[in-house]
């Protein structure tokens, strides 16, 4: 098993004919079971067209009907992307995964409401994982994002972050030291985004396929304290804990829309005291992740 | 993106926020001018640079004749103002505002701002207003008062009711500062702001109530929506080095340290300065290349980053996932002999085609370092700099 996705996952890429989109639709096509799982894309302008062989549909909603999708991975420029995200959870998918850096804070804030609200008034929930994130995989089986499939490895471990080339130093440094990874997922970092770390590490817990997880912070927001306080009181398996941007000046945005330190509680400091309060294994060495969390298997 | 007082209350006035009578003045004549348009008996002279803290630095006077305005125009305009968010050099003075003075029977403190925890937008009041609101926060949290506003339906009359009552307002007043508190929301959501406060909101002598100072500070992703709000950006309150940075799509940021870092991905290069610092040295700078480290990044980054005479040592630190090791390689060894390179380089290169790109570094000729961890790349540039 695995977490969100695996082998029999069908995919809709919404954005597959911009040059970003088609790029990595190829590489996640190439990947695994990929060939399998890509099964359309969405282009009003461009219903009835082929691209790899993926059948191109007007909207999410035929898309799904069409090819049996339940999740969809989102390319589209930040001006349109939101409503990409809206479209996706209008047409009840399981699972939005939203690639596009740079999107507005206003319209992911009335995205997310509306998606609270449809929620409320007993509408299906979509999940939804970004924005800015390099998305997740599942080695051996699924890949849906931009990360570099090869350096993963099947196995136990799962790892989550807020930033792309974190969660690949984390991956390799398990697959050199042979530990596998269950799931690999990127929430993204933007202030206002879907599945935080909290959700993910519920996910790995309930995961039987899942052993320990690597958890990966950085400065700014409250979700790596929440999450750690959830895992205090619930978390079964063991967990290394990592916070990127001790050396960051408070004031300045390092990098990530949500990368930012406005207060006391956004300091990589203060996360890593609570983490280990919380009874994460923390280093403040992001070359010992994988070494540490073999230490306490 | 930051913006000056005098433009932020532009903006609120835009959207029918009360704020003191006043305008911008670049010279003495020009502040001269302006307190004798606005009239009156007492102006204030404002000194206008971004960062906080203007009044305890001495960048804020409250001048009684038009020879006073004079004598503190003088003053301020030029100075080096000196204040906690500045650091030690301070930022000089180049614009003023001068507006008319106020009648100040109160002040309180009204901000807006995402929150992230609940996905909403916060307002946020306090009857202790004209303080810095971190203190207060600090020091007495209860005095802070905040409703969370949902986008899809705004602010609703009672959760202005809450705020204007909770802060203290006195009765007669409390329908003005509910006025002003949904002006603040709405301006706040058309503007794409991620800050806009007030601080302080002031009760006049008269019972009305006025923004007597005004702060934003804009989401940039959503810049490309507002060219009225990009014309206001002020190039002299940044960063020389940031403003080139950003004109080649890199991430940068000037620190304080000896060890240049060029890393691809937010995340990793933070890690990669943390890791520095482990090893007993400061990074000099945050630089993300992202996604594509050509070599002209490359090249414009190692230029940003020697500018820095501080600079003693360089550490880059790729993770090749779709950018391919050997291509960064290449990349890497052009800049080095582009800029002549003085400092010693470490290079830490992992992910795809490493092996070739270790190669080609070390068939470059060029005195480049090699490491395979952050660690052990953090270790030797800081060795070689000591």
């Amino acid at each position: 098993m695995s977490i969100y996705i695996n082998k029999d996952t069908k995919v809709i890429t919404q954005g597959i004919t911009g040059k970003t989109g088609q790029f990595h639709t190829e590489k996640c096509q190439e990947y695994a079971n990929g060939k399998n799982c890509f099964v359309a894309g969405v282009n009003p302008k461009k219903a009835g067209e082929k691209i790899f062989d993926i059948p191109i549909y007007a909207s999410v909603k035929e898309a799904a009907a069409q090819t049996g999708a339940t999740v969809s991975v989102i390319y589209v420029p930040p001006a349109g992307a939101a409503a990409a995200i809206w479209e996706a959870v209008e047409a009840d998918l399981d699972l939005a995964i939203c690639i596009t850096e740079g999107i507005p804070v206003r319209d992911m804030l009335e995205v997310r409401n509306k998606m609270k609200a449809k929620e409320a008034a007993g509408g299906k929930k979509t999940l939804l994982l970004g924005p800015n994130c390099p998305g997740l995989i599942t080695p051996d089986e699924i890949k849906i994002g931009i990360m570099p499939g090869h350096i993963h490895r099947k196995g136990r471990i799962g790892v989550v972050s807020r930033s792309g080339t974190l969660t690949y130093e984390a991956v390799a440094q398990l697959t050199e030291i042979g530990l596998g990874q269950s799931s690999a997922v990127g929430i993204g970092g933007d202030p206002i985004n879907g599945l935080k770390h909290i959700d993910v590490m519920q996910a790995f817990n309930d995961d039987p396929d899942t052993d320990a997880v690597i958890m990966i912070g950085e400065i700014g927001g409250p979700d790596e304290a929440e999450a750690a306080q959830w895992c205090k009181a619930n978390m079964k398996k063991p967990v290394v804990g990592f916070i990127a941007g001790v050396t960051a000046p408070p004031g300045k945005r390092m990098g990530h829309a949500g990368a930012l330190i406005s207060g006391g509680a956004d300091t990589a400091d203060a996360k890593l005291a609570i983490m280990e309060a919380c009874g994460f294994k923390v280093t403040r060495n992001p070359s010992e992740m994988g070494k540490l969390l073999k230490s306490i298997l | 993106m930051k913006i000056h007082e005098y433009q932020g209350k532009e903006i609120l006035r835009k959207f029918g926020v009360t704020t003191p009578r006043g305008k911008p003045a670049f010279s003495v004549d020009e502040a001269i001018k302006v307190a004798e348009e606005l009239g009156g008996k007492v102006w204030v002279v404002k000194a206008q640079i971004h960062a906080g803290g203007r009044g305890k630095g001495g960048g804020v006077k409250v001048a009684k004749s038009l020879d006073e305005v004079r004598q503190y125009a003088g003053q301020i305009l030029g100075m080096q103002l000196v204040t906690h968010q500045t650091g030690a050099e301070g930022q000089k003075v180049n614009r003023l505002l001068i507006e008319e003075g106020a009648d100040i029977k109160k002040e309180y403190y009204l901000a807006a701002l995402t929150d992230r925890a609940t996905q909403k937008v916060a307002i946020m009041a306090s009857s202790e207003g004209g303080m810095d609101i971190e203190e207060v926060a600090h020091a007495t949290p209860e005095k802070i008062l905040k409703e969370f506003i949902d986008p899809l339906t705004g602010i609703t009359d009672k959760q202005a009711d809450n705020l204007a009552r909770g802060i203290g307002v006195p009765e007669a007043s409390v329908e003005k500062a509910k006025a002003e508190i949904k002006k603040l929301y709405t301006c706040y959501m058309d503007t794409d702001a991620s800050l806009a406060e007030i601080n302080p909101l002031i009760l006049e002598g008269n019972g009305n109530i006025k923004a007597l100072d005004a702060k934003f500070n804009f989401d940039s992703n959503a810049l490309f929506r507002h060219p009225e709000i990009v014309a206001y950006r002020d190039l002299d309150e940044e960063n020389a080095d940031e403003i080139e940075a950003s004109k080649f799509d890199l991430a940068y940021i000037s620190l304080d340290g000896n060890i240049g870092c060029l890393v691809n991905g937010a995340g990793l290069a933070m890690a990669t300065m943390d890791t520095i610092k482990l090893f007993g040295a400061e990074p000099a700078n945050f630089l993300d290349v992202g996604g594509g480290a050509t070599t002209e990044k490359v090249t414009e980054a190692f230029k940003i980053m020697l500018k820095n005479p501080k600079v003693k040592g360089i550490l880059v630190n790729i993770f090749g996932g779709i950018m391919k090791c050997d291509t960064i390689a290449t990349g890497v060894c052009t800049a080095a002999r582009e800029v002549h390179l003085s400092v010693p380089l470490v290079v830490r290169m992992k992910g795809t085609n490493e092996d070739l790109g270790k190669q080609i570094l070390k068939d470059s000729g060029l005195p480049i370092i090699s490491a395979d961890s952050m660690a052990e790349a953090a270790q030797k540039i800081v060795a070689a700099v000591k």
